[in-house]
């Protein structure tokens, strides 16, 4: 089972990133679910979603104590939380970031996908969105097909600057 | 076709494929996505149904009520205090034999203020003569919600059906979901008592002293019919669209000498720590319960149960570990309360239940040391 860890803020998109990889990983074949920890949510409060991915069904309910991947889609939020925490050994980070970002112990990467959003104007009430550019990225590190990414966020909106963000993360991440 | 979809979107799609005349519905946390959805559905002219929004979830239920006793099914969707407001006339939906389909997402009740998963909300209206079901992830909240229908719709029946799930932990998770076309597996209804809106008339409600324990025993005659009629619905099920269910869902059950016993999705986060324990040596089996009302029949054989309790009678004990005590009093009993309000319980939790389990005794997770 492959787990995956998000972590943003109210408001960001980041259950719906749950949402999107799940439903890629399922065109895949895959068994997935997508849960968001739901809390006290008001706008710009750090929160947590979880996506497992298997190929098996999968039976736990309970939130991701130690994930393969932690996705942090504003890095601001690592002031506040431990997103490193219950790290799997030989787990891995995607920081939203323009600029390289070291942290001990785990292989980091960073993509700028604010930068990608604003690139292509994809902004919705003065904020850029990130949770369809992410999908290109994850769909770069392969736990999902290019193809079932762009599926996935064309199945939940019709805009196409989605996918266009989509696939220049897919472009600009490097491994 | 197969997708993926929470809890409260099958349930929603669920709806949309009964057919039902009415809807009528409040929304409450978790549970809004169901009639969020429903409407949206009827908006968009996918569903025929009349949508109702309603003032409070008293309302909810006595528009079901007066949509119900014309002879249309109806469906609502509540929660915690919802449900609870609805108390009332929930006895006289079952009182009036009206096949009413609703669901709960289970949310436990304020105060202190919290919008989670517990099972007090459902365990309350116990004995408003309606049949409950728990379920356990987002294919089997789709699937009962059909079953609901043709179930309370039996003429052996009439009797209202809640669906239970478990708010968020359930109602908000993604998995993949198998939609069906229910065709004649839902009947068209035919309710005997029926009122004739074109010409209405009415029958006196009194009913004194020498015939009112007529009508409780008919509500009765009708609980101890429905396991038979369950039973059918669930196996035409399995002939129509390939999915097996029953009163229990029992994992690794056969040679096991203790059994995880609970209700919704805690009841699958247990056949994981059955594995863990299997592969320490332990013969663990995980025995989900599905029916609450009627009560199934439990094959327990002698085994310790570990027994997960979402919900409590204050003064007395955890409601579940109540019902099988009662039902089976040398039951040897291990009594878990866990997972109230949302707290988190994981297999790992469960299997450490299970390995440090002293039968007869109860244990507060969080609580106990």
């Amino acid at each position: 089972m492959y787990e995956i860890r998000i972590h943003s803020r109210g408001g960001q998109g980041g259950v719906t990133a749950a949402r999107l990889i799940a439903m890629a990983a399922f065109l895949d074949k895959k068994h997935a679910t997508a849960a968001p920890f739901y809390g006290a949510e008001r706008r710009g409060a750090p929160v947590v979603s979880f996506v497992r991915i298997d190929d098996h069904t999968i039976k736990i309910y309970s939130q991701i104590r130690s994930p393969d991947l932690v996705i942090v889609l504003d890095a601001s939020i690592m002031d506040a939380v431990d997103v490193l925490q219950g790290m799997k050994p030989g787990g891995r980070v995607l920081i939203n970031s323009p600029h390289p970002v070291d942290l001990p112990g785990v292989e980091v990467m960073t993509i700028d996908l604010t930068g990608i959003a604003l690139s292509v104007d994809l902004v919705v009430a003065g904020s850029p969105i990130l949770n369809t550019p992410v999908l290109g990225a994850i769909a770069k590190m392969g736990l999902i097909t290019h193809e079932s990414a762009l599926t996935a966020i064309r199945d939940m909106f019709t805009d196409e600057r989605n996918v266009k963000a989509a696939e220049a993360a897919y472009e600009e991440l490097t491994l | 076709m197969l997708t993926i979809a929470t809890g409260n979107k099958a349930v929603a799609a669920a709806v949309k494929a009964a057919k039902p005349a009415v809807v009528a519905a409040y929304p409450i946390t978790p549970q809004t996505e169901v009639v969020e959805q429903i409407a949206e559905y009827v908006t968009a002219g996918e569903m025929d149904a009349r949508y109702i929004p309603v003032e409070s979830e008293h309302s909810a239920m006595t528009a079901c009520i007066g949509a119900s006793i014309t002879g249309v099914r109806s469906f609502t969707a509540t929660s915690s205090h919802g449900l609870l407001y609805m108390h009332e006339m929930l006895h006289w939906a079952a009182g009036a034999r009206l096949p009413i389909v609703m669901a709960n997402i289970n949310r436990s009740l304020g105060p202190g203020w919290n919008v989670w998963a517990e099972h007090t909300d459902a365990f309350s209206q116990r004995d408003t003569g309606w049949l409950q079901f728990f379920v356990g992830d987002v294919q089997e909240a789709y699937d009962t919600t059909l079953m609901a229908f043709r179930i309370a719709e039996n003429n052996d029946i009439l009797l209202p059906v809640m669906v239970n799930l478990d708010g968020f932990v359930l109602s908000h998770i993604m998995q993949s979901l198998e939609t069906v076309e229910p065709g004649d597996y839902i009947p068209p209804m035919r309710l005997p008592h029926r009122i004739d809106p074109e010409n209405p008339a009415g029958y006196g409600a009194m009913t004194g002293p020498n015939d009112h324990f007529r009508f409780r025993w008919e509500i009765e005659r009708a609980m101890r019919n429905s396991p038979a009629v369950i039973r059918d619905a669930e196996e035409e099920f399995f002939r129509q669209f390939g999915r097996k269910y029953g009163p229990t869902e029992e994992y690794r059950c056969e040679d096991a000498e203790v059994l995880i016993v609970a209700l919704g999705t805690l009841g699958k986060e247990a056949e994981v720590a059955v594995d863990i324990l299997r592969d320490a040596g332990i013969k663990a089996g995980s025995m989900r319960i599905r029916w609450f009302r009627p009560f199934p029949d439990l094959d327990i054989g002698g085994r310790d149960l570990v027994v997960l309790d979402r919900g409590y009678s204050f003064g007395y004990g955890g409601v579940l570990s109540s019902e099988i005590r009662s039902k089976y009093p040398g039951a040897s009993i291990y009594s878990v309360v866990a997972g109230l309000g949302g707290q988190e319980v994981t297999y790992d939790d469960i299997a450490g239940f299970v390995r440090d389990r002293r039968m007869g005794e109860e244990f507060w997770f969080g609580v106990d040391a």
